[in-house]
């Protein structure tokens, strides 16, 4: 009797303590919402900042997202994908395969600030410096950019894109690729017609999940190209030759204002907090509404691609 | 986050495929080589990453102690207003006289990441052995997803959330002298960990083999019971690990510390005060500083230290992994 007692108990105090995580969250989340639903509307999104942050939107931050986790993913994923094939497929159980990946778990353990003393003393410093100094043009490459801080949270990035890649190319039933080889193709045939289809699904879910990353960081971005505020957008027109006209692109040499940093500054440095602070929940309840879309897109896409599994065998 | 498992790297290895194209008969070994030369930089490239973090951040480190003795990054002397030498231990770089004691830092960030810690592993090991072993499967679909949805909430947000309103809930209910202090940094980053801790309890637990279960309810033993006596001592590896991983994610974040603890470089054994971490310190000085000066190695030093903490944290946590594994592959 004393037994079931203390089971009984034991079990209602773990049920207590998910369901105090449980509301501790929702009531987090629910104080943002509630402060930040009457920020939001449409001029909020689609208008710059004005009078010192206490009017106006954050669309320059919204755009500067956009472009930094675009110009990552580009960066990233090709780098990913290949290293997670490379340690999968080519390498496999050999030291090279254990050392990538050794790399990549430590890689993911590094805290972020380090991320963002590594892109100013790596990037900006050793390498933009490098760049200006061959082409002796003066400062160009040399300070914050947007390519910069690209790279930054690309590295960032590597270890959620190899793992995922890697977890999902490893899921597929080594009797494919087997019968690939019986069928006399060799190893990049069958990687690239057999085996990728396949792990599409998880490569999409560390995409995801990396992008999910990236607009959320802000240490790494800190000192490697994010401002405050910018009086235009990162966007410069480029001239096609031949012809008179000229495109507008995505300038990488820009420095470009992001949601996470603009949280930052405006709860921490900005001249009238108080002013701001409608601001602030607005901006944070955007971040939020962000990053909670593109995680829950990857874990229904997670389940979705493991049920299609289970049932295909 | 563990990568591909050890067996599925060695099955990749075994296979070997034709070296003649079936489809030309011709030996396309030029393309196939060019290809694997090709995928093999991008796999150097990622240990290339982790390797240049450690050179780059090290190198300029090292080149403190070239201005700096490195007995000062414990204390320095002074004199004070009576020309009497004070042994001060402080974080000021900036001055006539600038002090680079990391003792400040080092009780910031302790009385940041221990308190975390603490809060973090009760309720997350509570949550991880509640997925694993109580929760029906219905309910373990929608908590897991949960759990990871709140661990892919950003540490800004948190941060505001900390510094809006937290912080002034704490200091209504503790009537505290500091709206900002170690203790709102603390619940914060309890926040973010709680997700890790969690999730790799819950993995640690389930890996257990359910033989162990089916025999302690074979000899008597209530749910309760097999958890304390069976499945948590035979899982401890994988949650003792899952607690470092905590303590060292902890030990690096830096938004919630910058945000939430009042950035105030003091040694102070309580928790209600202002503090400063050593992440907060690289992230609010690291831009006002001319590159090259005594300052910027300085802070590249403290990262330097940050990096090696974390590596030696997440070394020991692979290691009690792999004795979890060894003792578990009955």
């Amino acid at each position: 009797m004393k037994r079931r007692i203390a089971e009984a108990l034991a079990v209602g105090l773990l049920r207590g303590m998910v369901l105090v995580v449980i509301v501790a969250t929702l009531l987090m989340l629910g104080s943002i919402a509630r402060h930040g639903t009457g920020v939001i509307t449409w001029e909020f999104l689609s208008q710059e900042p004005r009078e010192g942050m206490t009017q106006g939107g954050i669309f320059p931050a919204i755009f500067g997202t956009l472009c930094i986790t675009l110009l990552m993913i580009v960066m990233a994923l090709p780098l990913g994908v290949c290293a997670a094939i490379y340690m999968v497929e080519y390498a496999g159980g050999s030291l090279t395969a254990r050392v990538i990946r050794a790399s990549v778990n430590n890689l993911a353990g590094v805290p972020s600030i380090v991320f963002g003393l590594f892109g100013v003393g790596f990037f900006v410093l050793f390498i933009g410096r490098s760049l200006d100094r061959l082409r002796g043009s003066g400062l160009v490459f040399g300070q914050p950019a947007m390519l910069w801080a690209a790279a930054t949270l690309a590295v960032l990035a590597l270890p959620v894109i190899i793992v995922n890649t890697a977890e999902s190319l490893n899921s597929v039933p080594r009797s494919h690729r087997e019968a690939s080889f019986a069928l006399g193709a060799t190893r990049w045939q069958t990687v690239r017609r057999v085996v990728l289809p396949q792990a599409r699904s998880g490569i999409l879910t560390g995409s995801i999940l990396s992008i999910s990353r990236g607009a959320g960081e802000t240490a790494p971005i800190l000192f490697t190209g994010c401002a405050y505020f910018l009086p235009r957008l990162p966007v410069a027109n480029l001239a096609i030759p031949f012809t008179g006209l000229s495109i507008p692109m995505i300038n990488p040499l820009d420095q470009f204002m992001e949601l996470s940093y603009h949280i930052f500054i405006m709860a921490t440095q900005s001249t009238n907090a108080a002013d701001t602070r409608p601001l602030q929940y607005g901006t944070t309840l955007v971040l939020v509404a962000l990053t909670f879309v593109l995680n829950l897109g990857a874990i229904i896409l997670r389940l979705r691609y493991r049920k299609s599994r289970e049932s295909a065998r | 986050m563990e990568g591909a498992s050890r067996e599925a790297i060695e099955a990749g290895r075994r296979l070997s495929p034709p070296t003649r194209d079936a489809r030309t008969g011709r030996r396309s070994r030029a393309g196939e080589r060019l290809i694997e030369a090709v995928l093999r930089l991008n796999g150097f490239i990622a240990i290339a990453a982790i390797a240049l973090i450690f050179i780059f951040l090290f190198k300029e480190g090292v080149q403190a102690f070239r201005t700096i003795p490195p007995s000062h990054f414990i204390h320095t002397t002074e004199l004070d207003f009576d020309d009497r030498p004070q042994v001060v231990r402080m974080w000021q770089p900036v001055g006539t006289n600038p002090k680079y004691s990391l003792i400040p830092l080092f009780c910031g960030s302790l009385l940041v990441a221990l308190p975390a810690t603490i809060l973090a592993t009760i309720f997350g090991v509570a949550c991880g052995i509640y997925l694993a072993e109580v929760a029906g499967k219905r309910t373990r679909e929608i908590i897991k997803p949960a759990i990871e949805l709140v661990a892919g909430i950003p540490s800004v947000v948190i941060g505001f959330f900390c510094l809006a309103i937290l912080a002034s809930v704490v200091q209504n209910a503790l009537h505290t002298t500091f709206r900002l202090n170690a203790l709102v940094g603390a619940l914060g980053v309890a926040f973010v960990i709680i997700p890790v801790i969690a999730t790799m309890t819950d993995d640690a637990l389930r890996a257990v083999p359910s033989h162990l279960r089916e025999g302690a309810h074979a000899l008597g033993a209530n749910r309760w019971e097999t958890i304390v006596r069976v499945v948590l001592p035979a899982g401890a590896s994988g949650v003792t690990a899952s607690i470092l991983l905590g303590m060292g994610r902890a030990l690096g974040e830096t938004m919630i510390a910058l945000m939430a603890t009042g950035n105030a470089a003091q040694v102070t054994a309580s928790p209600l005060v202002s503090v400063r971490t050593m992440t907060a310190t690289i992230a609010a000085e690291l831009g006002a500083v001319p590159q090259g000066g005594e300052q910027y190695r300085a802070l590249f030093l403290v990262g330097s230290l940050l990096l090696l903490l974390t590596f030696l944290i997440n070394l020991l946590a692979e290691i009690t992994v792999a004795r979890m594994r060894k003792r578990l592959a009955l």
